[in-house]
């Protein structure tokens, strides 16, 4: 069997930029952010712990989260280093070289974005190293959640035009692997809004949070 | 060879490994890591961590790192009892969703202040300026107030009448600014209720013994500190601060 995802019945939620500022959605997440779930009355933030919740409720392939205890350590492994890593490292490139240009109508100075192009490197070379190896997926022969959360992290980066891949043909192979894996066009179809992230202006974004969003993401990029 | 734990009690993800394991009685030989001696002080082999990483677990020829995985592999290898992270899918889901905050939030701010009030002017000679103590104290007081109403809230523990990994790594955490005189439970009843519960749930000579390092942090300035560690260190904690 492929490692396709099982696609559960739910609802499907467009949130325009923005609105998980609502009360509406405060109710699903007291702490405004996405994503969130809602299955019920049970409501959860933060992605790996939904993304866990998922794999238990639908019993998805064991592959993604293997039931053999090391295969499922390392996974637990990956997904906890990530977070300061590849995502803190990813989301800061791409914060610092489209998302606050594209607030304040200017770019940071080039030493800013240089900085965290050179800090992305130097987790990438990690994860190389150190997680993927030799091995076509972070936990083996088989795609499991670690690489799921992996290759979308480092997409952000690539949306803001940092070619990672390029410079890395064993990245660039394992990419390949996992787009397979999970299915190209379904793989299109998530990234096609943050490809065209350079499209997005300004003045899509509601004024009043606008202001907002930049004092954070400058906060986040110091 | 059994389980071995490479842990410096000075850190929260190693005390949380430890106070886990013993609550337990996992059986483990415990690997004093001291982080703050020089390379030419360290032991085991260096295939474990060249650079002083801890906390790490080595089971056999089975070498893992990051605390949550650790606590993760423990509780499944040792079978330990259902509410440390629970079989049921939705209360275990609120422990990930907890571990999972509490990284980029509580151990965004609480590690802080013990880097700003003893370690960095240990590393650098310099007392550090109030307001970077200030800042940090704001931002971990903006997340302990999530804490309370998203997590907390009117619950003994985080996931209900009984501790899980959650309250564990959130209280380890929340035990290093108590250790250098930040206080983050003096104003907050609710809090300091649910810490004596979780004290009491571990066992509260284990959680002494386990904090006893941190809570002496005076002690600290006195030891010996490598040269060559401090001259390495000092920019890294500067930028740190940043």
């Amino acid at each position: 069997m492929s490692g396709r995802c099982v696609q559960p019945p739910t609802a499907e939620l467009r949130v325009p930029v923005g609105e998980h500022r609502t009360e509406e959605f405060r109710k699903v997440n007291v702490l405004m952010k996405v994503p969130a779930l809602r299955d019920g009355s049970f409501t959860l933030a933060e992605s790996v712990a939904i993304l866990m919740y998922l794999t238990r409720k639908f019993k998805t392939p064991d592959h993604w989260y293997p039931s053999d205890l090391q295969k499922q350590a390392r996974v637990d492994e990956y997904l906890s280093w990530q977070q300061a890593h590849i995502r803190g490292k990813g989301s800061k490139l791409f914060v610092t070289k489209m998302l606050i240009p594209i607030l304040t109508g200017q770019p940071l100075p080039p030493e800013k974005v240089e900085g965290a192009t050179e800090e992305l490197n130097v987790v990438l070379s990690q994860f190389e190293e150190k997680f993927l190896q030799d091995k076509p997926f972070i936990v083996g022969n088989d795609i499991s959640l670690a690489d799921l959360v992996a290759l979308v992290e480092l997409m952000q980066p690539v949306a803001a035009g940092y070619n990672l891949f390029e410079e890395r043909p064993k990245l660039a192979e394992w990419r390949r692997r996992v787009e397979e894996a999970v299915g190209k066009q379904l793989f299109q179809e998530a990234h096609e809004e943050i490809l065209n992230a350079k499209n997005v202006s300004a003045d899509k974004i509601a004024p009043e949070l606008r202001e907002h969003f930049k004092q954070q993401l400058l906060k986040q990029v110091n | 060879m059994g389980l071995e734990l490479y842990l410096d009690l000075l850190s929260q993800p190693c005390r949380s490994i430890y106070i886990f394991a013993r609550t337990n009685n996992i059986p483990f030989e415990f690997k004093h890591v001291e982080l703050f001696k020089g390379p030419s002080n360290s032991e085991g082999d260096g295939k474990i961590s060249l650079l002083k990483k801890v906390p790490v677990l080595k089971d056999g020829d089975f070498t893992l790192a990051e605390c949550t995985a650790i606590l993760l592999y423990l509780s499944r290898k040792y079978n330990t009892p259902d509410h440390w992270y629970p079989s049921d899918i939705k209360k275990r889901a609120q422990v990930d969703e907890y571990l999972s905050w509490h990284h980029a939030n509580i151990r965004a701010n609480a590690p802080k202040t013990m880097w700003i009030k003893v370690l960095i002017p240990l590393f650098t000679g310099q007392p550090q300026p109030s307001e970077k103590l200030q800042e940090v104290m704001e931002g971990l007081s903006t997340s302990l107030k999530q804490f309370e109403e998203r997590f907390l809230q009117d619950k003994a523990f985080i996931i209900g009448s009984e501790i899980s990994l959650a309250d564990l790594v959130a209280i380890v955490e929340l035990m290093q600014p108590v250790g250098v005189g930040c206080d983050i439970f003096e104003d907050r009843p609710r809090l300091m209720e649910w810490r004596r519960r979780v004290e009491e749930a571990v066992g509260k000579e284990l959680f002494f013994q386990a904090h006893e390092m941190i809570l002496n942090i005076k002690e600290l300035s006195n030891i010996q500190i490598d040269p060559q560690l401090k001259e390495h260190l000092a920019p890294v904690l500067m930028k740190m601060l940043k």
